[in-house]
């Protein structure tokens, strides 16, 4: 008998006794208040990442020194362009160099500060996390009350990758001290900015 | 942006002693202190005098082949080495206070944790038709799906994706399954180079140490143990044992290899049946490089972790980061699904000994578990004796019900690490009665003679206890009792370290000390008490 059918074997017979139905998920009341945008933003900075929002006509105010002394811009929305084509891209690992990645969320969810990408909005899934810095866009309409909301959404089952993003890459794997910059990112920005 | 911006490189070599010890932690946008993730105690690093005082780390039990693990002689040199026991325990009791307030915030966390227990009940029971669905789903996706009944299986099985690929480096992110299976020992012997990327399993793996935490790997370890392995296997600075410092060299040191590796694994937090999706929870973004980057991508999956549906994440994720760090959620939340373009995909759904404990009555709920570790931190034994002192994969009170599965004879003393003080099955988010099961365990062991210190030391007083079903029954029949059989090093050491209020939140009627010294003393007393049910 193969590995599988072993196993499946056991677990037929193993079964443990008694009835066990699955259960209804109620909705549950959203732990947020109304204004989304303001709570998606708190939540946001508590877990390391940061807020902006156009000013004075400018979409990428909050970013623009960023912008400045990077080398390499890898930008997957039309909004700003960068120096780095990703649909030129012949590995994953070619953009260890990039200094600032800059996506378009599908979703926030405001219980947590989390953004959702797929792989059709990084273009190269690895950029989210070789660039040094990431830049996002988020539409404030396209946030969701909650990570229950946000999982009634189809992309996840649709998408061949999908990821919630909160903040920064951490760690506080030494002594317990937080450090942004563990692997991935060392920063994440969202803009509030509707979506062209 | 501001110059002083918490991201970017850091050329702040700032030496603890001259650092304040709130300079250390991250700040967000708004200028507060962050602490997702982090613990608010105080460094111990930052505090000059203490650093005078350097200590070896204490190290785990001492493997003896089959012989069964004395943990409680691991656990007293844990507790005499009190810079590494203090922090150890301040660490992980603050991780056990940012979990209750995250769990307070939520009005309907007790509902949230019934849901949590009854979705993965129904999963369990029905376990091969939901594996037949994810296997079915994966393969639609374009995912190879392989089967391995046990540990020796999975390695052999994950060496030959490797072989076929001629891989000759493998990045991994941390996965207590691949522990579990002896996966990097078994790898030593290859050829193939296995580089953990999650900064704490790193550490270990430099270490040549298991991990000691399920969440936290080097949470045992202080800074200057950990500069002292990256001195000697990276080249750093033995001086410099400023957290960033270490952290910004090992990611440095691991970038290349990243780059450079020719596959990559993952271990699961959540298999998803209807979509044949795996998800993993992870702060660093580790997983998602081992996913993403190299052309070849390997997923180990233990039977128990799938779920129905996508909708159940709902649940599952709400308890996982509150549980575990206190936080909202983890910083990356991933699912892989299917391939992408020019990647090979690989799922590796593991048994050992998974689908035997499915047959076990008053056991199989322990497969509910979703690895938070929050019984370990909320565990005063496991506080104070580190993870390593339990000489297994799995240690503090999960790993009390689960090691003796896998080896009864080597685990048989585990089951009396603890203080059945039930504050464990308190805080599990999916609702296992861990206490009633060490408890259980200690029955069958004993049944089963397989208690060589029986005759020693505190193992008396189990014996006694064991010998009668009354006063056990009586004994397990109260979630808030006090302490009743004790591991033997909490004896050896000082009392008043185990009778402080916070180490029982449901306040037990007599405090231990007092119960210690009336049963302990005096036998015959001990006896009459015990058949009163013990007060
Ligand atoms: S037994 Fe419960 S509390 Fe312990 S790690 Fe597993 S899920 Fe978490």
């Amino acid at each position: 008998m193969s590995a599988r059918e072993e196993t499946l074997a056991r677990i037929r017979r193993n079964r443990p006794a008694g009835s066990h139905p699955l259960p209804d998920i109620p909705d549950f009341a959203p732990l947020v208040g109304d204004d989304l945008v303001i709570e998606f933003g708190e939540r946001l900075k508590r877990m390391g990442g940061r807020i902006g929002s156009p000013e004075g006509g400018d979409a990428f105010a909050s970013v623009r020194e960023r912008l400045a002394s990077a080398k390499i811009i890898a930008s997957a929305v039309p909004e700003i362009d960068g120096n780095r084509d990703l649909s030129q891209v012949a590995l994953p690992k070619d953009l260890a160099d990039v200094d600032v990645a800059i996506v378009r969320a599908v979703f926030g969810v405001a219980e947590t500060g989390s953004v959702l990408f797929t792989e059709e909005e990084l273009k190269v899934n690895s950029v989210a996390y070789l660039a040094q810095h990431l830049v996002v866009l988020l539409d404030p309409a396209n946030i969701l009350v909650n990570i229950q909301a946000a999982y009634r959404r189809s992309d996840f089952a649709s998408a061949a990758y999908a990821v919630l993003h909160t903040g920064p890459s951490a760690t506080a794997d030494i002594e317990g001290v937080l450090i942004h910059g563990a692997q991935g990112v060392r920063s994440l920005t969202v803009i509030l900015l509707p979506r062209g | 942006m501001s110059a002083e911006d918490e991201s970017g490189p850091r050329d702040r070599l700032i030496h603890p002693d001259v650092a304040k010890p709130s300079d250390e932690g991250e700040r967000g946008q708004d200028g507060r202190r962050l602490d997702h993730a982090e613990a608010t105690t105080r460094p111990i690093g930052a505090e000059p005098k203490i650093k005078a005082a350097r200590e070896p780390q204490p190290r785990g039990a001492r493997i003896r082949g089959n012989r069964p693990i004395d943990q409680a002689e691991a656990a007293e040199r844990f507790l005499a080495a009190p810079l590494h026991q203090k922090a150890h325990d301040e660490r992980l009791w603050d991780l056990r206070k940012k979990r209750d307030t995250a769990a307070f915030g939520i009005p309907e966390w007790e509902e949230l944790r019934e849901l949590a227990s009854a979705i993965k009940a129904h999963t369990l029971s029905n376990l091969d038709r939901y594996l037949e669905e994810f296997e079915a789903n994966a393969k639609a996706n374009g995912v190879h799906v392989h089967w391995a009944a046990d540990g020796a299986d999975h390695n052999r099985i994950v060496h030959g994706i490797l072989k076929d690929h001629g891989a000759k480096t493998l990045i991994k992110s941390k996965s207590m399954l691949t522990e579990e299976c002896g996966f990097r020992h078994y790898m030593a012997g290859t050829g193939i180079e296995v580089i953990e990327t999650d900064l704490g399993e790193r550490i270990q793996q430099l270490d040549n140490e298991e991990p000691s935490h399920v969440v936290v790997p080097a949470v045992h370890k202080t800074r200057f143990d950990v500069a002292a392995v990256f001195a000697k296997t990276m080249g750093t600075d033995p001086e410099n044992d400023d957290a960033h410092y270490l952290a910004e060299s090992q990611r440095m040191h691991t970038r290349p290899l990243i780059l450079e590796a020719d596959a990559g694994m993952t271990g699961c937090n959540f298999a998803i049946a209807e979509t044949g999706t795996v998800v993993t929870c992870t702060n660093e973004g580790n997983a998602d490089l081992s996913g993403n980057v190299p052309k070849l991508q390997i997923h180990s999956i233990g039977i128990e972790k799938l779920i129905p549906r996508i909708e159940h994440l709902g649940v599952f994720l709400r308890l996982l980061a509150r549980s575990a760090l206190g936080s909202p959620i983890t910083q990356y939340t991933s699912h892989f699904r299917a391939l992408r373009e020019g990647s090979e995909m690989h799922m590796v759904l593991v048994d050992n000994g998974r689908s035997e404990r499915l047959g076990m009555e008053e056991f199989w709920t322990s497969l509910k578990c979703i690895r938070c570790g929050a019984c370990m931190n909320t565990c005063p034994v496991y506080r104070r004796s580190g993870g390593l002192s339990y000489g297994a994969t799995y240690s503090g009170p999960i790993g009390l019900i689960i090691d003796p599965t896998f080896n009864k004879r080597k685990y048989s003393t585990l089951p009396f690490s603890s203080t059945m003080n039930g504050s464990c099955t308190n805080v599990c988010p999916v609702k296992i009665n861990i206490h009633e099961q060490i408890f259980a365990w200690r029955k069958v062991l004993a049944e089963e003679h397989q208690i060589p210190l029986l005759k020693q030391g505190m193992m008396k007083a189990a014996g006694q206890m064991l010998s009668r079903p009354a006063a056990y029954r009586a004994a397990i029949g109260a979630a808030d009792s006090a302490l009743r059989v004790l591991p033997r090093f909490a004896v050896y050491n000082p009392l008043n370290t185990w009778g402080k209020g916070r180490e029982m939140p449901d306040s037990p009627r007599q405090s231990f000390h007092n119960w210690y010294k009336q049963n302990r003393m005096d036998p015959a007393k001990a006896a009459k008490t015990e058949k009163g049910g013990i007060e």
